[in-house]
């Protein structure tokens, strides 16, 4: 068999098992989007609050959160995957927490790889909102919190691309919640594919499961899902700029 | 005889080593139309962001119905500020309907929604924009936009209205516009107006006094007939005459 057919094959084949709803890539879908759709709240709940605080607050050390906050926006995901590793192992300092192999342990590692993004694209997308438009406010007799709502609704098609640039690299992220999650499914075939459901595998690491254990098939179908759900986030956020 | 609505003392104001106003001393009467005329760029914005509370100043005093504004707590200054409205050179423009945008003032009033209608279409009416209120305000011309500034800055009826420049950037017939509707503001509402301008015609047209600010220093205050015909100050009369180079 050739390479061109082998491949052609999997992409069939993996066709097949997206359109047969197999369970098995279904679990490991539906764990993608529950872990970085969490984190992805769970990061807008802070990062926007947290640009905005940084906009309209002159309080000490606001230089050097943003640094951190630009610095946060290129950490590598191994290293954060590392570093919550060693936090919640059983004897490290929340290992009491019992978070170890578990989506809890996922969301907060892309809850922390992924705020700095959000806060860091928001920060830039409500300084871009004209001085002029919160002096109006004010000049209208608006309040501080008059003035923080004008400028999220003036800034709002750049803080959905925000959240929706933290969602896109949460979907696609493997290093840490492969090191914290432990990429971990049930034990139990189901219909003869995977190894049953999934608890801590998500699109990203099964891939890398599957495709060293050769089942290309699998990986193809995993990567068309992973690279449809970036796809439609990226579409929307140039939905969202072309708006802006 | 009017009453005073404003009275600043003494006024300063420096952006680090440099002094932009040099102390400030002017009252403004209920009712009249105050022109403020300079060349660009000798601190007419500057004073204008002070009374409008927008800047605070470095030295002085700043009364607004007798209550010190200078020394006030937060909310006494919003109190102050919904009795004020202040128009800008370059009319800013929420990304929003007009609608929307001349209703901002009376939302954050918390006034009813038949009310904020009813008054929104008064104003879009006044300036001549009806039929535009469900128009995206960013779609409308620069003199559009002014006029919407404007309906926005009045819809709430204010005591004190500043205008900072507000035609600078306009063709005549806007300019026009905008002046029929100054006059009328203060004869139909008896809004206090203050105008910032460089514009000697536009002074003549439609206000009652005017101070001349040279350099940061208010250097005369005078009666319109007082100021083009007998001129106390010799920078004035050079001002008026335009034989002043900036």
């Amino acid at each position: 068999m050739s390479s061109v057919d082998f491949l052609f094959q999997g992409i069939i084949r993996a066709f097949e098992l997206i359109f047969s709803l197999n369970p098995y890539i279904l679990s490991i879908t539906g764990v993608s989007i529950k872990v970085s759709g969490t984190a992805t709240i769970l990061g807008t709940l802070t990062a926007i609050p947290l640009a905005c605080a940084i906009t309209f607050l002159n309080f000490r050390g606001r230089q050097v959160l943003i640094t951190l906050i630009n610095t946060g926006m290129g950490l590598p995901s191994v290293f954060v995957g590392l570093f919550i590793f060693l936090m919640i192992v059983p004897a490290g300092p929340f290992g009491f927490l019992k978070l170890y192999y578990t989506q809890e342990a996922m969301i907060l590692a892309q809850y922390i790889l992924i705020t700095p993004v959000i806060c860091g694209i928001s920060l830039a997308a409500i300084k871009a909102v004209p001085q002029p438009v919160i002096d109006t406010v004010y000049t209208l007799g608006g309040s501080r919190k008059d003035a923080v709502i004008a400028m999220l609704r003036e800034a709002r098609f750049g803080l959905i691309t925000s959240v929706l640039a933290g969602l896109g690299r949460a979907l696609a992220e493997v290093g840490a919640i492969l090191i914290v999650g432990g990429n971990i499914a049930y034990t139990g075939s189901i219909g003869g594919i995977g190894e049953g459901l999934s608890y801590t595998r998500s699109l990203t690491t099964a891939i890398t499961l599957e495709t060293s254990k050769g089942e290309i098939s699998t990986s193809i179908a995993l990567g068309i899902i992973l690279i449809s759900l970036v796809l439609s986030v990226n579409i929307l956020a140039n939905f969202f700029q072309r708006r802006e | 005889m009017h009453s005073e609505l404003m009275r600043v003392y003494d006024l300063t104001k420096s952006f680090g080593n440099r002094e932009v106003l040099k102390k400030i001393n002017m009252s403004i009467n209920e009712g009249e139309i105050f022109a403020l005329m300079g060349p660009s760029g000798v601190g007419k914005t500057t004073l204008f962001r002070i009374l409008n509370l927008l800047e605070k100043p470095s030295e002085g005093k700043l009364f607004f119905r007798g209550i010190e504004l200078t020394v006030c707590t937060m909310r006494e200054k919003i109190n102050a500020r919904r009795s004020m409205s202040m128009l800008f050179q370059t009319p800013c423009v929420l990304n929003t309907t007009v609608f929307n945008n001349v209703a901002y003032g009376l939302v954050i009033r918390k006034v009813d929604k038949n009310a904020i209608r009813e008054k929104v279409m008064n104003a879009l009416s006044i300036v001549g924009l009806e039929g535009k209120e469900q128009q995206k305000a960013r779609t409308l011309s620069g003199g559009e936009a002014q006029r919407m500034a404007f309906a926005r800055a009045i819809v709430y009826d204010p005591d004190i209205l500043l205008l900072d420049e507000p035609t600078s950037s306009l063709d005549p017939a806007n300019v026009a516009m905008i002046e029929e509707l100054i006059k009328r503001i203060r004869r139909e509402l008896g809004t206090t107006i203050i105008i910032a301008t460089h514009n000697i015609y536009q002074v003549k047209r439609i206000a009652d006094r005017v101070g001349i600010l040279l350099n940061g220093e208010l250097i005369e205050v005078n009666s319109i007939g007082r100021i083009f015909e007998a001129p106390e100050d010799a920078r004035t009369k050079a001002f008026i005459n335009g034989e002043m180079i900036y």
